[in-house]
């Protein structure tokens, strides 16, 4: 038999009742079961065969969420790398101490340079979340006896992409556990919840720290002071300030990402991507993504009509809200969870719209936030209960009638 | 004009929502959400008394109760302004009768599925509160009425989707600590933070 396999079961008798390290059982569970397909099967009367269970179904969005990782380490590297050849100066920290030592050139967008500085940025944080989120979340599962599954692990992914790449590391840490305790753990775990963990992680920083978190101070690994011409702001800051910052400019360069903005979100492409296999697998709902399509350029295009004399974000064009802030990345990821998205199949098209029309009213109309996608999200999130009340309200209803006669 | 109304309910349903911006009316807004159809039914009671209270209200404490407010009797230097409390919360509990009157004639399911909590309306702190804020921004006759419709609308809303999460939260394996008014405290605390998604919009 093969090695891992026999240590697993070596190690069994310890995690099992009445070994040494029973309370940890969630721990040994976690291992064996992403290693190997658990041979339990459904005991009761309902039993539903389907080799998609919860762990594959959870594995498949981590996949498609490759392309967003990749592009993070890759633009983080380059939007820094670009700026201090730019003229800005290098941030003072280890980072740059590290990439100093090892005779690294600052000022050369050579790609796999930027890699290499990217993920000096990225994995930190993503180390962080996960060490953070794994703490609370076998903590948890040890003391309620739920397993550890990964739910947590897409969390935990999602997490990190959403972040600006100069957030401090504690934060990153104060940010996840907020989310997975309140976000899921105190309703129970994986599936009990009624809004996105990582949603609720992002949105308690970005409410504890606006100053770190709203987007108008620099968003790029590199130290601006002294340089004018370079605002590091995210461009959609940028377009709520000045009315030429969008023709200015390219909408492709934004569309594949090469903008300053949160690590993961920047790229419209790579998100595309990863809704591609999420389409494929019917992991991700196409409903919910046609939704927020439909909503966005509908409230988009009443924008532009009404108009406005003062604020710029009016005339912003339903194309350019595709590309900018964390839409696609929120539409693709955020907005698919199947746990806290409605479960009716009409629900879940008004629950898309409902998240497109907010979020670009958030964008345009409120001055307080550049971003409206997270916070258009967990709105929505909390009103998907109702909605689906409504669609099954009115189903029973409609059938009655139709039994009436 | 109508612009004008438009933003001032916007405002007072999303901005400034009474339940979950300011965290009034939490007695009933944490009891009666156990089910959508009575939360529904609560919130529909009230939408209604703040619309009637609001700018019945607003007349009074206009016409009656503020400093000069007795000049067209002919008393320019009366000012009842201590009487206010009392007949702003004489105007409510007089409503919240009549329309507990006419929900036990005409919808007893409601009526006794909401129980004591309608009778309660009275006290409840978002109408008391809508009225307040009503006379502390001195608004006119329609702003009032605009007021006391959005809030209650908003308040409604608030609470017809906390019923909706705990209808689903219902079949989660929550710490048995938490069960009940615990979690609902967090459930509240969670959709707040979503409605700071318009705290800010200047309108």
């Amino acid at each position: 038999m093969d090695p891992i396999r026999d240590a697993l079961d070596k190690a069994a008798p310890l995690f099992e009742k009445g070994g040494r390290l029973e309370k940890l059982y969630p721990l040994y569970e976690m291992h064996d079961t992403i290693l190997y397909t658990p041979g339990e099967v459904t005991q009761t009367s309902s039993h539903v065969r389907d080799g998609m269970d919860l762990k594959r179904m959870m594995f498949s969005v981590v996949i498609a969420l490759i392309p967003c990782i990749l592009w993070a380490m890759y633009n983080t590297g380059y939007q820094a790398q670009f700026a201090i050849a730019s003229g800005a100066l290098p941030l003072d920290n280890w980072q740059s101490w590290l990439l100093h030592e090892l005779g690294f050139s600052f000022r050369n967008t050579n790609p796999i340079l930027c890699v290499i500085h990217g993920s000096l940025y990225y994995l930190p944080v993503l180390i962080t979340t996960m060490a953070a989120g794994g703490l609370v979340e076998v903590t948890s599962a040890s003391i309620r006896g739920h397993e550890v599954n990964e739910g947590f692990l897409v969390s935990g992914m999602l997490f990190p992409l959403t972040l600006p790449p100069t957030i401090p590391l504690w934060m990153v840490f104060i940010g996840i556990a907020f989310g997975i305790i309140f976000g899921k753990e105190v309703f129970g775990g994986t599936g009990m919840n009624f809004l996105n963990p990582a949603l609720v992680g992002r949105a308690f920083l970005f409410f504890a720290y606006p100053a770190y978190m709203s987007g108008d101070a620099p968003w790029i690994a590199a130290n601006f002071s002294g340089v004018d011409s370079f605002t590091g702001a995210t461009l959609l800051a940028q377009a709520a300030v000045t009315s030429g910052a969008l023709e200015a400019a390219s909408w492709w360069k934004s569309f594949f990402g090469l903008i300053p903005g949160s690590m993961g979100e920047t790229s419209t492409f790579a998100c595309l991507l990863g809704a591609g296999l999420l389409l494929v697998t019917r992991i991700g709902s196409w409903r919910t993504m046609l939704g927020v399509v439909v909503g966005t350029i509908g409230m988009a295009l009443v924008l532009n009509l009404a108009g406005s004399a003062t604020n710029p974000l009016f005339a912003v064009p339903f194309y350019w809200h595709f590309v900018l802030g964390g839409w696609a990345f929120g539409m693709v990821f955020m907005a698919t969870d199947p746990v806290s998205s409605a479960f009716t199949d009409v629900g879940k098209m008004y629950y898309g719209i409902g998240i497109g029309v907010l979020c670009i009213l958030i964008r345009v109309v409120n001055p307080a936030y550049p971003e409206g996608m997270m916070l258009s999200i967990l709105f929505m999130n909390m009103f998907a209960p109702l909605i689906d009340h409504f669609i099954v309200q009115a189903n029973i209803r409609r059938r009655e009638a139709g039994y009436a006669t | 004009m109508l612009e004008h109304y438009l933003s001032l309910a916007t405002k007072a349903i999303f901005v400034e929502n009474m339940a979950l911006a300011f965290f009034l009316g939490m007695c009933s807004f944490l009891a009666v959400s156990k089910k959508v159809d009575t939360a529904i039914g609560l919130g529909g009671a009230v939408i209604f008394v703040l619309t009637v209270t609001t700018p019945l209200n607003q007349f009074l404490s206009t016409k009656f109760l503020g400093e000069g407010s007795l000049a067209w009797m002919g008393l320019p230097d009366v000012d009842l302004g201590f009487l206010s409390f009392l007949v702003l919360i004489g105007t409510i509990a007089a409503t919240v009768q009549i329309v507990e009157m006419a929900l036990d004639r005409y919808s007893p399911g409601l009526y006794n599925a909401l129980g004591v909590f309608l009778p309660l309306i009275a006290v409840n702190c978002a109408i008391l509160g809508a009225s307040l804020f009503m006379v502390e921004r001195d608004y006119s006759l329609g702003e009032a009425t605009v007021f006391g419709l959005g809030s209650g609308i908003g308040w409604a809303l608030a609470i017809a989707a906390l019923a909706a999460i705990r209808e689903k939260l219902r079949y989660s394996n929550m710490p048995p600590a938490l069960r009940g008014l615990g979690a609902t405290f967090i459930v509240v605390g969670l959709m707040s933070v979503g409605f700071m998604a318009f705290s800010g919009i200047q309108l």
